[in-house]
């Protein structure tokens, strides 16, 4: 049997399936060791489907060898490919360091159910970007969001459990929308795969039921993306979640949600609905500079550690929402290229807080007063992951601010007050990063701190791998960022200029 | 005349939908909203999606109405007072019922043959699954091999949310229990009425889930419904004689055994195929004859489903039923 064609569909076969064997996994370590080796398996796929991808091969699969729209298929593009590349190399480089982590957050009794549900939000993810079919998106986005919300509630702090039912209640809100959505265009297309329902809308762009899919596909995985101002479930998920689980969630759940976004909108509305591209523009490029400003400003307020990072996290959203809003091939290369650099340099950072908390047993910023003597390789990383952040050249997210400035320069006099807002941005997160070193390096330490020592030493060494991997694609960005420029001319290829 | 019955229907359905809103009383609200379901399911049937109306009945109006008791006796019977204003749902839920009205005015005519949803693929599963599959109920054809992998994802859905309830549930409670447990285990045992026709009923309900389960490719049903329909059984028989026996009956293991295989036999069914040289859920390949190789994928998925869809909800039921 050769496997290469069948790589789509084992992209997310595999962790699906191995989820019910993990549950049954009973004996101590048994459940992380598979569900890690899965993970790994997941990675390796996306890294063959990205070399396909790369060598110019499409990945096309007929589910159950119907030809499509007829029954389900499954397609990858660079778009898709370098999100695969996200969602499971976050899974598996967490995974690796997480068990410690884990072990302290979750009694061993419970954890058969966490890894499987681990497990199922990374064949869930999968599961959206590698089809091709509208509904199928939404059937793997029940899967992903339900055992994410299993996954945030897993901690030891009780206060996950009102943070995930506000998450729960917007995610499924925001999934109800898209799925109005797609029940809409289907009352006027007949279809559900999605190449097909770009052919099929064109006829009847103009009546009020598809534009009103549109309305409600955008603002429904607006939500679950938690574009400002929907991204009032973030804060609280993020900050009460087990360390690791925020860390992977904060890597790419939301990213997922953003390509579904991007996706649907270029492929089926731009170029089917008249002045749809202005209406995207006026309509999303204010709601991602508020973003930027606002959740920046909200983060230098925040005292703890992981609520800081998660509103950092809404305005990076905005500067990836920004990119793809000036709907040109630049833009959405900047706003591509920024789910990979914000993936990573917020992954790293996160690892560093799991570093952190494991040790301390506290995200306060109060707590973490001087901890850079007993923990100097966790908050290094920090420091390095948090340049990232910012933008410091030499890091991968200078990378995306570059192209993203360089994208809105070429929009002409707006660009310049844009780019004014992105530098005020990006100072702001000088700022809330400062706070952390200050607090960290030039603060005396509390006496209870005494014993804290360095943080064990696998989760440690994942967190410099993404540090590391934020510094070589600082300097090799043509990875992502011939992925990314290849899926901007995808999204705008057809587009009638 | 069905408009009639279809409007008089939908009626009752926003009458109940506002009385779920407005009640401070959970327990009433937990009623209603069985109520609801009940008209939802009647509502599906009159839109002749049987299969849809038959689910919504066994999960909505039984099933669930059983764990929200079992949630219920976990927590208080009356709603927390509302601190803040319902002004702003209020104005969401306006909008956004305005606009699909809006939208409907351009929409076909319900039932109109010349739809898109009707002209498009609809007629190639009408023709095409005599030739394929050769099964009567097309539904099943769409739902176990056309479209099997949204389903296969539906299964996992089942199997997320179990898995989720379990691991939450499975937090020690934070008060010490009340030693009521007593007259809990004998359930209802000293009610006679209840008793007798519940007995009666058992044997039937199984019988009945037995049927949609394998009768799922010639007329309305298949493993959803059988799986959901069984668990009721289950859950009657808890009622009337005691979680504790229904958990003697079928332990947790098997219901975590359950769980898990109904899940790995739908998902095995489609390695298979990919073993043997098709697409991963492509059943033709499973016998020399790829008609009967579609039937035979079709029965096994569906069981895998059934089984599935029957542990998951015994164990969340268990699981709300074994904390107070």
């Amino acid at each position: 049997m050769n496997i290469t064609p069948h790589l789509p569909a084992l992209q997310v076969v595999v962790p699906i399936l191995s989820a019910p064997i993990v549950l049954l996994l009973r004996p101590k370590g048994m459940a992380w060791a598979m569900t890690t080796v899965t993970s790994l398996m997941a990675f390796c796929i996306a890294i063959a489907i990205v070399s396909g991808v790369q060598q110019g091969q499409v990945f096309n699969y007929l589910m159950g060898s119907w030809s499509a729209p007829y029954g389900i298929e499954l397609s990858i593009d660079s778009f898709s490919a370098i999100i695969l590349l996200v969602v499971t190399g976050a899974s598996a480089l967490v995974l690796i360091g997480a068990r410690r982590s884990i072990d302290a957050q979750i009694e061993s009794h419970r954890q058969p159910f966490f890894y499987a549900a681990w497990l199922l939000v990374l064949s869930g993810l999968a599961g959206i970007v590698v089809t091709g079919d509208a509904f199928n998106i939404f059937v793997f986005m029940e899967i992903s969001s339900l055992a994410s919300y299993v996954l945030i509630a897993g901690g030891p702090d009780r206060r996950a459990l009102p943070a995930v039912f506000k998450y729960l209640i917007m995610g499924t809100i925001g999934a109800t929308f898209y799925l109005i959505g797609i029940g809409l265009i289907y009352i006027m297309t007949g279809t559900l795969n999605l190449a097909d329902m770009e052919v099929r809308i064109h006829e009847v762009a103009d009546q009020s039921p598809v534009l009103l899919a549109a309305g409600f596909i955008t603002i429904g995985l607006a939500l679950k993306a938690a574009v400002f101002p929907l991204h009032l479930w973030l804060p609280n998920a993020y900050t009460y979640a087990p360390h690791v689980v925020t860390a992977f969630l904060a890597a790419c759940a939301t990213k997922v949600a953003l390509y579904v976004l991007i996706r649907f909108d270029f492929f089926v509305f731009q170029q089917n609905l008249s002045g749809h591209d202005l209406q995207f523009s006026y309509f999303m490029i204010p709601l991602a500079l508020l973003a930027a400003l606002v959740a920046s400003s909200m983060a230098l307020f925040e005292r703890n550690l992981k609520c800081l990072l998660a509103y950092s996290s809404v305005a990076q959203i905005g500067y990836i929402v920004l990119g793809a809003s000036l709907v040109t091939v630049a833009g959405l290369t900047a706003s591509i290229v920024h789910i990979f650099n914000h993936a990573l340099a917020k992954g790293a950072l996160f690892l560093a807080v799991a570093c952190l908390a494991i040790r301390l047993s506290s995200t306060q910023l109060t707590d973490i007063a001087g901890v850079a003597r007993r923990m100097p390789w966790t908050m290094a990383a920090f420091v390095l992951a948090g340049l990232s952040l910012i933008g410091v050249p030499g890091t991968a997210g200078f990378i995306s601010k570059w192209y993203l400035i360089t994208a809105v320069l070429a929009k002409g006099a707006w660009g310049i007050a844009l780019v004014f807002i992105i530098v005020i941005s990006s100072l702001l997160a000088v700022v809330y990063i400062w706070k952390v070193i200050e607090q960290a390096y030039f603060r005396e330490p509390q006496q209870a701190n005494g014993a804290v020592r360095e943080a064990p030493l696998e989760l440690l060494a994942v967190t410099w791998v993404a540090v590391l991997a934020n510094i070589y694609f600082g300097f090799y960005p043509a990875i992502p960022v011939s992925l990314s420029s290849a899926a901007a001319e995808l999204l705008l290829g057809q587009m009638p200029q | 005349m069905i408009i009639v019955f279809a409007v008089f229907l939908l009626t009752l359905l926003v009458l109940t939908a506002v009385a779920v809103v407005r009640t401070e009383n959970l327990f009433v609200a937990v009623m209603l909203m069985a109520i609801f379901s009940l008209l939802m399911a009647t509502n599906f049937f009159i839109l002749d999606a049987a299969d849809v109306a038959l689910t919504e009945a066994a999960v909505g109006a039984g099933v669930t109405t059983v764990i929200f008791l079992g949630a219920l006796a976990l927590t208080a019977e009356q709603e927390k007072p509302i601190v803040s204003g319902r002004w702003l749902p209020l104005a969401v839920v306006s909008v956004t019922v305005l606009v699909i009205i809006y939208a409907s005015f351009d929409q076909p005519r319900l039932g109109d043959p010349g739809a898109p949803a009707h002209q498009h693929v609809a007629p190639w599963y009408l023709e095409k699954t005599a030739e394929f599959i050769d099964i009567p109920n097309i539904v099943t054809a769409v739902l176990a091999s056309y479209r099997g992998y949204d389903t296969l994802g539906e299964v996992f859905v089942v199997f997320a949310a179990c898995i989720g309830v379990l691991f939450l549930l499975s937090v020690p409670p934070v008060k010490p229990q009340k030693s009521k447990s007593s007259d809990n285990s004998s359930g209802l045992r000293h009610h006679l009425i209840p008793q007798v026709v519940g007995r009666l009923l058992v044997p039937f309900i199984f019988l009945f889930g037995l049927y949609v389960q394998f009768h799922g490719e010639y007329g309305p049903g298949g493993g959803f419904q059988a799986g959901a329909i069984i668990a009721t059984g289950i859950i009657l028989y808890a009622l009337l004689e005691g979680e504790a026996a229904a958990l003697n009956a079928i332990p947790k293991s098997v219901l975590m055994a359950m769980v898990c295989g109904g899940a790995m036999l739908y998902g095995m069914v489609g390695v298979a195929g990919m073993i043997l040289g098709g697409n991963f859920l492509d059943y033709s390949v499973l016998h020399s004859d790829p008609v009967i190789g579609q039937q035979m994928g079709i029965i096994l998925i569906e069981a895998g489903v059934g089984i599935t869809v029957c542990g998951a909800l015994l164990s969340i039921f268990h699981a709300f039923a074994e904390r107070d």
